[in-house]
């Protein structure tokens, strides 16, 4: 079978030379959707009335539902990303495993598989975008938006586990899918809970083909075709082996390609962090300038579109568009952890947007900031702005960029993927065909991800990845208080003893 | 009281002499045989979302194969006169051995040796070197 697949690849651009000039199909398929996306995307990003009056620039309305949300558990829950951060290393160090559950899934292995699927493209191609447009300024609120983030991703994630449905044969199914339906049908609102659980899966479908998968396949791409000049203005090809791997992965069940960048991943990251803190410590001297770079330009930025209030709506875009708090994604992973107590994962959880947004995208940022590689109005933006921010530094890091865009692409795509079917799962029930036919759609996908520019694709993610924030977060205010009540729980058990370390 | 023999157990022919050994030593002496089978399983490992919403089932799935494999050989002991019982875990080997012997008061481990003298062995300190550094009781290697 592979060996077909590769005459079939290999054939191709021959074929394609024959057919088309370069980058005619790449166009045709953008074309040809770009009625479809646009529409939603103005919907999705349609502006809060009157925020052009008072802020000097429009304020899309979703942005703003997030940020408020997160506000509201931070307050909620008493600064629980902060009281609670120590209690959350200590439970991923397995500190409260019992040893009787040695060969379930720890809450490092959730934390892990959910950080895989978020700590991806976002943070290096995202940040590159937000710096672009919302100038250094935008990391500050970047930061700001992660760290309140952690109170959405604890109180989904406590949910997730507290819902999750556990079947006869040992497998669970979690997520909010599932707590939306259970949870708000025990407070009475079971018409309204099946209402958000579908209008949530459907987002869902939408954001595991558009952020999960367009997005992270256009700039691999983009990123690869800067290295190797032959895929240059072919898109579509490389989506086409792209997608044959993915394939191969969750339709082929070949789980050895999934293994392998598991386990790639996380030094990929660390060889990233490294890097960037390495580019810092040679730059020392013009580090206190980069941080005040980003303090005035968060509040008085220049050569930014709409001021202070535009670096802080692309700072707070990126980050929820990287860690994902607040969309409900993460709890679908986090769902399958061990754990008599759901506040836990919660607990565990909360990491997540830490590593990812106020560590990981800082970094980032802070090399771009640092190195002077933001230009604005020069068109270098997403992963070209952050692979010219450390070639200034190693020469050679546009490879290991491309490298490490290419697995964290991939890792992010096959996670979302699982996420996708989870929620196609729920709409359409189970069965071979029907989860068949949800990961075709999702390899078609990778194709037309890469072959579309920029704008498009990341319009598409976005609105697709937000929306999801709808119906969740509606969710997640109605269940709250049941969320308090499960911390209450723990805490008071915590308190007399009842739960102890073991280690 | 009777003693107890912890003996490492993994279905290689190796460890089929351990158990061996551990019998003939335990019908002098009347001690009780506690066999040992390791799932090895790192709490660290990296799993995709797929397989993390398996893993309770797979869980089962390995000890319940890990079970059938030792209680034929728990069945053959009791035959023979041997008063024994066995332990199915998931973990390292070296540090559940350590752990079950301090737990169960065990006189000593008893093991069977791989046979393998290069490179891997060497590098990777395999479970004979783990014990014979870090066991709190004496150990017995079977050739």
């Amino acid at each position: 079978m592979l060996k077909r697949l590769l005459w079939a690849v290999g054939g191709l651009p021959f074929l394609s030379s024959a057919a088309y000039a370069q980058g005619e199909l790449d166009k045709a398929i953008s074309d040809a959707l770009a009625p479809i996306i646009n529409p939603f995307v103005s919907l999705i990003f349609s502006p809060l009335p009157g925020s052009q009056a008072i802020f000097g620039t429009a304020f899309p309305w979703i942005v703003m539902w997030l940020v408020i949300a997160a506000s509201v558990f931070t307050v909620y829950f008493g600064f629980i990303q902060f009281r609670g951060f120590k209690h959350s290393i200590s439970l991923v160090r397995g500190d409260y495993l019992d040893p009787k559950d040695a060969g379930e899934v720890t809450p490092f292995q959730a934390l892990c598989t959910a950080l895989s699927g978020t700590v991806g493209l976002g943070n290096i191609a995202g940040v590159g975008v937000a710096v672009y447009l919302g100038g250094p300024g935008a990391t500050f609120w970047m930061i700001l938006a992660g760290l309140l983030g952690m109170a959405s991703k604890f109180t989904e994630c406590t949910l997730g586990v507290h819902y999750r449905n556990e079947y006869e044969d040992g497998t669970v199914s979690g997520g909010p899918m599932y707590y939306l339906t259970k949870g708000l049908a025990e407070r009475g609102m079971a018409g309204l809970g099946k209402f958000l659980a579908v209008f949530f899966a459907i987002c869902c479908i939408g954001g595991a083909f558009g952020g999960g998968n367009m997005f992270q396949a256009n700039q691999s791409f983009s990123q690869i075709s800067s290295i190797i000049p032959f895929f240059q203005g072919k898109g579509w090809l490389f989506g086409l082996i792209m997608a044959a791997i993915v394939g191969l992965v969750i339709i082929g069940g070949i789980k050895s390609i999934a293994k392998v960048t598991e386990k790639v991943v996380p030094f990929m990251a660390a060889i990233y962090v490294g890097s960037a803190l390495l580019i810092l410590i040679l730059n020392v001297t013009e580090l206190p300038g980069a941080i005040s770079a980003i303090i005035t330009g968060a509040f008085a930025p220049t050569a930014v579109a709409g001021g202070a209030v535009g670096a802080l709506i692309q700072g707070f875009k990126r980050a929820a568009f990287s860690n994902e708090a607040g969309i409900g994604s993460a709890s679908i992973a986090h769902s399958a952890v061990q754990t008599k107590h759901p506040a836990t994962e919660g607990y565990v959880a909360l990491l997540e947007p830490f590593i990812d947004t106020v560590v990981i995208c800082t970094m980032t940022s802070l090399v771009i900031t640092i190195t002077g590689s933001w230009v604005p109005d020069s068109g270098v933006t997403g992963i070209a702005l952050t692979s010219q921010a450390f070639e200034s530094n190693f020469s050679f890091f546009g490879y290991v960029l491309a490298i490490a865009a290419v697995l964290f692409a991939f890792s992010t795509m096959i996670s979302w993927s699982y996420y996708g079917l989870k929620a196609w799962t729920y709409l359409f029930g189970e069965g071979q065909s029907k989860e068949l036919i949800f990961k075709l759609i999702f390899c078609i996908f990778v194709i037309i991800g890469s072959s579309m520019s920029l704008g498009p694709v990341i319009d598409f993610s976005d609105a697709m990845i937000f929306t999801m924030a709808i119906a969740n977060i509606v969710g997640l205010y109605l269940l709250m208080p049941k969320v308090k009540e499960l911390v209450a729980d723990y805490q008071e058990k915590l308190a007399s003893g009842e739960i102890k370390k073991v280690k | 009281m009777t003693d107890t023999y912890l003996v490492g157990f993994d279905g290689t022919a190796q460890a089929r002499r351990a158990v061996e050994h551990a019998a003939a030593r335990a019908k002098q002496s009347g001690a009780h045989v506690c066999v040992v089978l390791v799932i090895e399983w790192s709490p660290y490992s990296f799993h995709t979302p797929e397989e993390l919403a398996e893993r309770h089932k797979r869980r089962e799935e390995e000890l319940d194969r890990a079970q059938a494999m030792v209680q034929p050989l728990i069945d053959e002991l009791k035959s023979s006169g041997v008063d024994a019982s066995s332990e199915v875990r998931h973990g390292n080997a070296g540090d559940l051995l350590c752990q079950l012997a301090s737990e169960k008061s065990a006189t000593q481990i008893i093991i069977g040796r791989t046979g393998e003298s290069g490179l891997a062995q060497r590098l990777l300190g395999g479970l004979v070197l783990t014990l014979a550094q870090v066991a709190p009781v004496p150990v017995t290697i079977v050739p």
